[in-house]
């Protein structure tokens, strides 16, 4: 008993029994890593290599770029990149100002109409008009097609915004008091006192709304139809799923294209992931403030 | 009278100075309040095309009615038995397995001492997540295919033959709630930590003091105090259970596993978006629709008379 630390109360049973929780823990951190791991290595891979190659992977076999330059030479690719960028930065900030918006207005006790306006909003998490009627909409204001198409049909997420407004209600009213006196506005009082006292709450909800955007594909493949406007996800579904490289690689000799097709892949997966798994971890500890604890009354 | 009418006098100036007074909140919520009702209550007018013989011609309004046309169509379709399976198998599977996988996660790691090795298990089972759903599944079709990695270890470990698992009607729902359990894991344990984390450290110690194992602990203290959350998740969970959400399941399923892995939103998804039969396939959103609503609407009730806890 010498490792014992001090404080250390646990029976001999209890100390095997969190040995074992802390194996099976090691193996549900493995299992979920490998598969990126697996892309990783797959990317780096040399295609001819790759290709022959069967089983599991624990390094790159050989070393080679040669996908990663595809990539980025890639017409297709490197539009669809863009066009992500601009459907996130738009679409995130509308997402942000109205979801900041409505949370405050709704969070104002003084204000009689916000019950029957809270109403109004929460009914529709629950009933809703459903994929046609709603593609009918989008058409029908002339949004089929349309850059718009991927900002305002998502403009504001309910449970984000329920979220919003339950961490401004814990703000106490004193805060504002002094501003009020002085004669500021809501837009001031908005901005200047709540958004920056709630601001854990407000990057979490970036976040979100950001990675929403970035991943988002299903709104994309049913509004959209020009090529030229798909977002990276739809782009890199017709090479994951529907399994043709062949847009990429067009121009190479036919055996050279089947060869680099799988690295190409993983190597495309890589480049649109990264973005979000640096960002992730460092608002990690903030994660709790964007989910929601107990029921929506009040 | 008299009295009425002086009322019904001041009800404009009293109205007017509300909105003097709230101008900026008006202001602020006026594009939230037009959001909602054009992409969220225009889609539910537009919900009596389920009733209609949809012409885009004659828009939703001009379209002629055709009462339950589209509804007995469905009904007595060979497609209703088997999507309806599909979707309530699925989601079944998934709250029985999915819904206490993060429940359990979260006591595990309550448990922990360490914290640095508890921020890393979940920023890794944060990870899944945040990575796209075309990409998952994307890794997926490689990994089960019959020339992929998954088939080569089970090959070399129990020499089995190799199997294209997203071709095989019978492995699709195992693969679809397994991999859904696996991505949304650690983000579903997050609610749970929170909760855990309120409870009041003097709980344990005075059980402690009484002598109380540490399961004693967990059934006693820990489960009770956690409850109420995992009430609250139990209504939302079951709200939308004949919600299987079309995404994962197109990027996943073929011609060859629809016998098992065709759910209504895909069903939907075809009918109006690929065959642009749009009268007949919001009649069976609808249908799905009204299902959920029926559904949240009794669990809720039942729970808050049995525990307590409700979401309205």
């Amino acid at each position: 008993m010498k490792a014992r630390k001090r404080g250390d109360f646990r029976s001999t049973g209890e100390r095997a029994f969190d040995y074992a929780m802390i194996a099976l823990l090691c193996i549900l951190v493995v299992t979920t890593l490998y598969p990126f791991l697996y892309a990783l290595f797959a990317s780096f891979s040399d295609g001819g290599e790759l290709m022959r190659h069967r089983g599991l992977l624990f390094r790159p076999l050989g070393f080679s770029l040669e996908a990663y330059e595809k990539v980025f030479q890639n017409a297709m690719i490197l539009k669809g990149y863009r066009n992500t960028i601009l459907y996130l930065l738009c679409g995130t900030t509308v997402n942000v100002v109205l979801t900041a918006f409505g949370a405050y207005v709704l969070s104002r006790k003084s204000f009689p109409p916000r019950n029957v306006m809270m109403l109004f909003i929460t009914f529709t998490m629950f009933f809703n008009g459903g994929l046609i009627p709603t593609f009918l909409v989008v058409r029908g204001v002339g949004l089929y097609d349309h850059f718009l198409a991927m900002v305002l049909p998502t403009a504001v997420n309910t449970w984000n915004l329920i979220i919003m407004r339950t961490s401004m209600q814990e703000i106490p009213e004193s805060l504002e008091e002094s501003a009020r006196i002085d004669g500021a506005n809501d837009f001031v009082i908005l901005f200047r006192i709540i958004l920056p006292v709630a601001q854990a709450t407000l990057a979490v909800m970036i976040l979100f709304y950001a990675v929403g955007h970035w991943n988002s594909w299903f709104n994309a493949m049913i509004y959209l139809r020009d090529r030229q406007r798909f977002p990276i996800q739809l782009i890199l579904r017709e090479i994951l799923i529907s399994n043709s490289t062949d847009a990429m690689t067009t121009g190479l000799p036919t055996d050279t294209s089947a060869i680099i097709g799988d690295a190409i892949k993983y190597s495309t997966m890589i480049v649109a992931t990264v973005p979000v798994l640096i960002i992730y971890p460092m608002l990690q500890k903030y994660f709790v403030k964007g989910v929601m604890v107990g029921s929506i009354k009040g | 009278m008299g009295g009425r009418v002086t009322r019904g006098g001041s009800l404009f100036p009293g109205l007017r100075r509300h909105f003097s007074r709230h101008k900026y909140l008006y202001i602020m919520i006026a594009p939230v309040l037009v959001y909602y009702l054009v992409f969220q209550y225009a889609p539910m007018f537009g919900l009596q095309i389920a009733f209609k013989d949809y012409r885009p011609s004659m828009g939703i309004l001009g379209s002629p009615w055709v009462g339950f046309k589209h509804f007995t169509g469905f009904f007595s379709s060979y497609y209703f038995t088997r999507i309806l399976r599909n979707t309530l198998l699925v989601s079944l599977y998934d709250i029985l397995f999915g819904f206490p996988a993060p429940i359990i996660l979260a006591l595990v790691l309550n448990n922990l001492r360490g914290a640095r090795f508890k921020r890393i298990v979940q920023t890794v089972t944060y990870l899944p997540h945040f990575v796209s759903t075309v990409i998952i599944c994307g890794l997926m079709v490689d990994f089960l295919a019959r020339s992929g990695w998954v088939n080569a270890l089970l090959g070399s470990l129990f020499g089995l033959e190799p199997v294209a698992f997203l071709q095989e009607p019978g492995w699709f729902r195992t693969i679809f709630v397994g991999s859904g359990i696996w991505q949304e894991l650690g983000w579903g344990s997050i609610i749970y930590l929170s909760a855990l984390s309120a409870i009041n450290e003097e709980y344990y110690e005075a059980a402690r003091i009484d002598g109380a194992s540490r399961w004693q602990q967990l059934v006693s203290i820990t489960l009770p105090c956690i409850m109420s959350t995992v009430v609250i998740m139990l209504i939302l969970r079951m709200g939308r259970v004949m919600n299987v959400s079309a995404e994962k399941v197109l990027l996943l399923y073929t011609p060859n596993t629809y016998e098992t892995a065709d759910v209504i939103s895909t069903f939907v998804y075809r009918k109006g978006m690929l065959e642009s039969n749009y009268g007949y396939a919001t009649a069976v959103g609808l249908f799905n629709a009204v299902i959920n609503f029926t559904f949240l609407v009794l669990v809720n009730r039942l729970s808050r008379k049995v525990s307590d806890n409700s979401l309205w």
